[in-house]
C-alpha cells in the first residue's frame, strides 16, 4: 500500500466517524423530546405495558382532548395556566424591555464612572438562586397581601429579566455604528429623534429577540412561581405540570401532552431568535 | 426633521446626567424587588422568625442561625454535593459542548438544521427537564430500563432514582443534557467568527492538529467559552427544578442540594429564619462564581486583544 492509498483511506474511515460521532450525539439531543410527543399520543395502557411495546399500535389525541376540554379528566385547569402564563409573561416582558432598551442605550453609548462596576451588579442581582429569593419576597408579599396575583408574578419577573435584557440590548445597540445617529443629529435631529427613526429600526430584530427571551424565562420559571403563586388565580404552566404528580399516581400521559402544550411556543419562539441572540451575546467577544 | 422641542426636552432634567436619568428605572425595580428584600432577609437570618410565629420576627438572635448552619451536617453534606454536582456538571458541559461545536462545524451539510437541532435543549424549561428525565429514568416504565431490559442488557430493572448513587447520576445527566448547547452554540460562534489565517499558518509551520488546536483554537475560543460560563452561573440554580421534579431531594435525602434545602427548611419546616442564613449561603456561593467567571472572561478578552 502506497503512502496516497493509505492517507486517503485514512480520511474516509475519519469522514464515517465524524458522521456516526454527529448522528449519535444528534440522537441523544432529539430523543427525549420524541419520546415524549409520541407518549402523549399513545393511550396509558401502552406506556405502562410490560415488556414495553416499541412500535405504537393505537395514535390518539385522548389526551389533549381531555387537557382542553375542562375540568372533566383529572380536573386540573389547564386553560387558566395557560391565560396566566400568558398574561403574567407578556407584561412582564414589554415592561422589562422598555427598561431594558433604556439601560442597554446607556451602556452603549455613554461613558460614566463605574460603568463596568454597574453592569456587574446588575448582572448579580440575576445570580441570586429564585428560591433564595423567594424566601424574603413570600413574607413581604404576603404582608402586603399581593400573593398568589398576576401583579406579584410580574414584578418579580420584570426584575428577573432586566439584567439579561440590559446585556442583550448593550450589545445590540453596540454594533450600530455611531456615525449613524450622529450624522442624524448634524442634519437636524435631536438626540431622541436619532435614537427612534435610526438607532431603533436598526437594533429592532436584536431587541425583539432580547424580548422573545425575557419571554422564555417568565415562561420557563418555576422555582419563584411554585413559591409565590398558589392556586388557579395565578398559577403558571411550569407549577401547574405538578398536578398531575400530587395524587398518588402519575398520569404520564397527561403530564407529556402538558409538557408538549409548553414546549411549543418555547420552540417556535426559540427558532426565530437563534441567530439574534447568539450575536447579541457575543458581541465585543473578540473586539473588547 | 423638526427641532424646537429640542430647548424643552434638555430643560427637563437640568440636573440628572443622561445614562443616570436612562438607568433609573433598572435601578428602582432592582433594588425594590430584589435587592431590598435581599436586606430583609438579611436581617432575618439573626431572628428565630417562622412563619407559624410573626412575632419572632422581632427577636434577635445574633449569629446562632449561622452557627446552627455551619455545625449542621445536613447542610454540609447537601453543600458538598452541591459542589460536585456543579464541578462534574460544568466541565461535562464544557467538554461535551466544544465536541459537539467542533463536530457541527466540520459538517459539509446541513449545518443549518444542525445548529438548530443542537438548540433543541435550551428550549427546555429546566422543569420539563426534570419530568422528562424522571419519565425516561422511571425503573418500572422508563425509556432507559426498557431499553436495556429489551436488548437484553440486564433482566432486572434498574433503580435510576430510587438508589442514592444513581439518582445523582441521573441528574446530573440531566442537568448536562439542558446545557451541554449553552457551551456548543457560543463555541460554535466563536469557531464560526475565528479567522482562519492562524489556522493554516499554523499547519503551515508544521504544527501537529493538537498543537494547532491548543495553542491556536483554543486561546480564541476562550472568551466565548466564559460568555458560556458566566450565562451558566448566573443561573446555576436552575438545577433546583430539576432536582425538584426528579427525586425532590431524596431518596433518604442522597440527592439534597442546598437549594432544595433550603425550599425544605424554609416551607416545610417553616424555619424561615434558619433558612435564610443558608439561602444566604448559597447566594455568596452563586456571586463568587459569577464574579469569578466575569473577570475571566475580561482576563480573556484583553489576551485576545493583546495577540491579535
Amino acid at each position: 500500500m502506497d503512502k496516497n492509498s493509505s492517507h486517503r483511506l485514512k480520511r474516509r474511515w475519519l469522514k464515517v466517524a465524524h458522521f456516526i460521532g454527529l448522528f449519535l450525539a444528534m440522537l441523544v439531543i432529539c430523543l427525549p423530546g420524541l419520546w415524549i410527543v409520541l407518549s402523549s399520543l399513545r393511550p396509558t395502557v401502552e406506556i405502562m405495558a410490560k415488556p414495553p411495546v416499541w412500535i405504537p399500535r393505537d395514535i390518539s389525541l385522548d389526551a389533549y382532548r381531555a387537557m382542553f376540554g375542562g375540568a372533566g379528566q383529572g380536573g386540573i385547569p389547564v386553560w387558566e395556566y395557560f391565560r396566566n402564563s400568558l398574561i403574567i409573561s407578556i407584561t412582564s416582558t414589554i415592561i422589562a424591555l422598555i427598561i431594558g432598551m433604556a439601560g442597554g442605550y446607556a451602556f452603549a453609548r455613554y461613558k460614566f464612572k463605574g460603568k463596568s462596576g454597574v453592569f456587574l451588579g446588575f448582572m448579580l442581582t440575576r445570580a441570586v438562586p429564585g428560591i433564595a429569593l423567594s424566601l424574603p419576597l413570600f413574607m413581604i408579599f404576603a404582608r402586603v397581601g399581593i400573593i398568589d396575583t398576576h401583579f406579584a408574578m410580574i414584578l418579580i419577573y420584570v426584575a428577573l429579566n432586566v439584567p439579561f435584557t440590559i446585556w442583550l440590548i448593550d450589545g445590540f445597540f453596540r454594533q450600530v455604528p455611531k456615525d449613524l445617529a450622529e450624522a442624524a443629529q448634524i442634519d437636524g435631529c435631536t438626540r431622541w429623534q436619532a435614537f427612534w427613526q435610526v438607532e431603533f429600526p436598526l437594533a429592532g430584530p436584536g431587541i425583539a429577540s432580547a424580548g422573545i427571551f425575557a419571554f422564555l424565562t417568565s415562561w420557563n420559571e418555576y422555582a419563584l412561581a411554585s413559591q409565590i403563586t398558589r392556586s388557579v388565580n395565578s398559577k403558571t404552566l411550569p407549577v401547574g405540570l405538578l398536578d398531575y404528580t400530587s395524587e398518588f399516581t402519575i398520569d404520564w400521559r397527561g403530564m407529556c401532552a402538558l409538557a408538549v402544550v409548553m414546549i411549543i411556543p418555547a420552540l417556535t419562539l426559540t427558532f426565530i431568535i437563534q441567530k439574534h441572540l447568539v450575536s447579541g451575546l457575543t458581541f465585543g467577544a473578540v473586539k473588547g | 426633521m423638526q427641532s424646537p422641542r429640542r430647548p424643552i426636552f434638555q430643560m427637563k432634567f437640568p440636573k440628572l446626567s443622561a445614562p443616570t436619568l436612562l438607568l433609573l428605572p433598572a435601578i428602582i425595580v432592582l433594588a425594590a424587588v430584589i435587592v431590598l428584600p435581599l436586606l430583609f432577609s438579611l436581617y432575618s437570618s439573626f431572628t428565630p422568625f417562622r412563619l407559624t410565629k410573626p412575632e419572632s420576627i422581632w427577636v434577635f438572635i445574633g449569629v446562632r442561625n449561622y452557627v446552627s448552619v455551619l455545625t449542621n451536617y445536613e447542610f454540609w453534606a447537601a453543600f458538598g454535593r452541591t459542589i460536585l454536582l456543579l464541578t462534574i456538571a460544568l466541565n461535562a458541559e464544557m467538554f461535551l459542548g466544544l465536541g459537539l461545536a467542533m463536530l457541527v462545524n466540520k459538517a459539509t451539510r446541513g449545518q443549518r438544521i444542525l445548529r438548530t437541532l443542537m438548540m433543541f435543549p435550551m428550549m427546555f424549561s429546566p422543569v420539563l427537564v426534570g419530568f422528562q428525565f424522571k419519565f425516561l429514568f422511571n425503573d418500572n416504565i422508563g425509556f432507559v430500563n426498557n431499553a436495556l431490559q429489551s436488548l437484553g442488557l440486564t433482566t432486572n430493572a434498574i433503580p435510576w432514582l430510587i438508589d442514592g448513587n444513581l439518582a445523582l447520576f441521573s441528574i446530573i445527566i440531566a442537568e448536562v443534557w439542558s446545557s451541554t448547547s449553552v457551551f456548543a452554540i457560543l463555541i460554535l460562534a466563536g469557531l464560526l467568527a475565528m479567522p482562519q489565517e492562524p489556522v493554516e499558518a499554523a499547519r503551515v509551520d508544521g504544527c501537529t492538529p493538537w498543537q494547532t488546536f491548543r495553542y491556536v483554537t483554543w486561546p480564541y475560543l476562550m472568551p466565548f467559552a466564559f460568555i458560556a460560563m458566566t450565562i451558566r452561573s448566573l443561573d446555576v440554580a436552575r438545577a433546583y427544578d430539576i432536582v425538584k421534579i426528579m427525586t425532590d431531594g431524596g431518596p433518604a435525602k442522597r440527592t439534597e442540594l442546598l437549594w432544595t434545602l433550603v425550599g425544605r427548611t424554609a416551607y416545610s419546616d417553616a424555619r424561615m429564619g434558619l433558612a435564610n442564613a443558608m439561602a444566604y449561603i448559597s447566594i455568596l456561593l452563586s456571586i463568587l462564581f459569577t464574579v469569578y467567571f466575569f473577570r475571566k472572561l475580561a482576563a480573556a478578552r484583553q489576551q485576545i486583544g493583546a495577540e491579535w
